[in-house]
């Protein structure tokens, strides 16, 4: 317990005085997640609807794909991008190993099936025949199309926040492609492994709430953004 | 003849193998209410698609006033009609959002929104819900909203899918009531597709029967009422009672037809030894208690007939009689019923005005 409140005296004096490292850390691990967020859905988005609007030969094949991507473990998509990228990789003459491009892109493949797949359920539950009323009050294809996101908006903010949540708590990724090089690629999470690993448990744990912190910020934001037009359901008489 | 709003042309729909829509020709006429009818599975939802450019048939023209459509102006088409159907199908905005849904994707500005909008929820007793949210709604208040999304649009052809079906019954006949209304005092082009030919036929100025993807019968509403042209229309438009028989004699543009357990005569060129179909409403069937001796005079036919079964039908009473081996089926007001003081096995006299009785030709 009492490490806990040192890690807590410990953030607050980290966040008090500006720590230039900390701040770094953090700029980077907001924008590589938010980076890979950003193009998670994307990607991930517009592969949700096709699964769930359209069908198409391999349909079924890349659902079962897309779902079993949502359990990937970080540390397999981080093993895939450094094979990919190592020096004699298929990828290594971009020389992208142990920068932050290789983090986002590790943190894509973990984000965006995530994304995907929530985004697939999300639509499947909208009423397939919300198709045929948009359409028959005039609406255009791209105008049918936003108006389904629009109406999906609740489980689509969900999986906005399962995709950040997912790559800004990664280590394993992130240690693998970024190497956890200080002042380059250094993140939130593979800090605290870091200074776990060498007994500075206070700072260990500040980081750690620094990372819970910057968590619950964003998705504070997103669950706002989600909830202020639910209606309250009625109390029981 | 007035020149059609909406034209359909050998239509064919499959859905596979099967073919669920084949329509010759179809032809929607400016300002008239054209009810579908159909049993379940009758293809009348499907022809509502295809008339709304929400579907494509697998052949045949569809011309929008002699315009015909195509993949090229299928959105601009679209965009002069409005689709309602069974269920709401509203979106998570207020109540007025929703009834603008339709003009706000025509890119209109939000003052002429307004000035569309308000009217119609007025009209609809809608106006106090403007600002509520769509999902708390009861299902009459949804109906309506959907109802004045489409209305707002002014559309030149309205198309309703059986735009009450999901309601309670008295929210469905206020509605159907305003309904009625609206169509009346706008004259907007309608094609209401329904399985209640009472709904049919309160608001239809012609109705279509559908059957197995067919069109069996298009005509104005008191033509199917009274001159059903098929057994299956018959049976759809509620006339229960179809009697089997042979006509016996015929003279003048009247016949005399023979069935097990009576006669009837009949309006109609027929020949004697025709086998025919006599069919009756419900309704053009009185009950009285005998003795009555004036057999098939003035006009009207009379026959003894043993009370088979007594069904409370709402306000009214619906008797199952038996005539010999044919089966009569009359509607009696409950006035009535209390007076007469029918019960199950009672013998009484069934008359039918011999203009009331139709006749299908068998075989």
């Amino acid at each position: 317990m009492d490490l806990i409140w040192e890690g807590i005296r410990e953030a607050l004096r980290l966040i008090l005085s500006r720590d230039p490292e900390i701040l770094g850390i953090t700029l980077l691990s907001l924008e590589v997640s938010g980076a890979a967020t950003a193009l998670s859905l994307m990607v991930g988005i517009p592969l949700g609807m096709a699964l769930a609007l359209t069908r198409f030969p391999g349909h079924g094949l890349l659902m079962a794909l897309i779902n079993t991507g949502m359990g990937l473990p970080p540390v397999v998509a981080g093993l895939f991008v450094w094979i990919s990228l190592r020096r004699s990789g298929p990828f290594g003459f971009l020389e992208l190993l142990y920068t932050p491009t290789a983090m986002v892109i590790a943190q894509i493949i973990i984000a965006f099936p995530i994304v995907a797949g929530l985004t697939m359920a999300a639509f499947q539950t909208l009423n397939p025949k919300l198709k045929l009323q948009l359409l028959g009050i005039g609406a255009s294809r791209p105008q049918f199309l936003w108006l389904l996101c629009k109406e999906a908006k609740l489980p689509l903010l969900a999986a906005i926040m399962a995709g950040f949540g997912g790559v800004i708590s990664e280590v394993g990724a992130s240690m693998m492609v970024g190497g956890n090089i200080r002042g380059e690629t250094r993140v939130l999470t593979t800090a605290t492994v870091l200074e776990t690993g060498k007994g500075n448990f206070d700072t260990a744990v500040a980081l750690g709430l620094i990372l819970l912190g910057l968590n619950f910020a964003v998705n504070l934001i997103l669950t706002h953004i989600q909830q202020r037009e639910q209606i309250r359901w009625p109390k029981p008489s | 003849m007035a020149q059609a709003l909406l034209t359909l042309a050998e239509l064919l729909v499959r859905y596979g193998a099967r073919p669920v829509l084949k329509i010759p020709s179809l032809e929607v006429l400016p300002g008239e209410v054209l009810a579908v009818i159909g049993p379940n599975g009758a293809g009348k939802s499907t022809l509502l698609r295809v008339m709304g450019l929400l579907e494509q048939p697998e052949k045949g023209k569809i011309y929008f006033q002699e315009q015909e459509v195509s993949r090229d102006n299928a959105l601009v088409m679209r965009r002069r009609m409005a689709t309602v159907f069974r269920e709401p199908l509203l979106l998570h905005m207020t109540v007025y959002e929703n009834a603008a849904l339709g003009l706000t994707l025509r890119g209109l500005k939000r003052q002429s929104i307004e000035a569309k909008v308000k009217p119609w929820l007025e009209r609809l007793g809608i106006d106090h819900l403007a600002k509520r949210p769509a999902r708390s709604l009861s299902d009459g208040e949804a109906q309506r909203t959907s109802l004045a999304r489409a209305l707002t649009l002014d559309p030149e052809l309205l198309l309703l899918d059986e735009p009450f079906s999901a309601l309670d019954p008295p929210t469905r006949e206020k509605l159907l009531l305003d309904l009625q209304t609206i169509l009346r005092e706008t004259g907007i082009t309608t094609v209401f597709v329904t399985h209640d030919r009472n709904e049919a036929f309160m608001l239809g100025h012609r109705v279509a029967v559908l059957s197995g993807g067919e069109l069996l019968q298009l005509g104005p509403a008191a033509e199917l009422l009274s001159r059903p042209s098929s057994e299956i229309v018959a049976q759809f438009v509620g006339v229960e009672t179809q009697v089997p028989g042979i006509v016996e004699a015929a003279a003048s543009g009247r016949a005399m037809v023979r069935f097990d357990g009576g006669r009837a005569e009949v309006i109609g060129d027929y020949r004697a030894g025709e086998s025919v179909l006599l069919c009756l409403r419900p309704e053009d069937i009185s009950l009285s208690s005998p003795p009555e001796e004036h057999f098939q005079s003035n006009g009207q036919n009379h026959l003894t007939a043993k009370v088979a079964k007594i069904t409370p039908w709402g306000s009214h009473y619906r008797i199952a009689l038996e005539c010999g081996a044919s089966s009569f089926v009359a509607l009696v007001a409950r006035p009535s019923f209390l007076d007469l003081q029918l019960r199950e096995g009672d013998c009484l006299i069934a008359s039918f005005k011999v203009a009331a009785t139709h006749i299908i030709r068998r075989g």
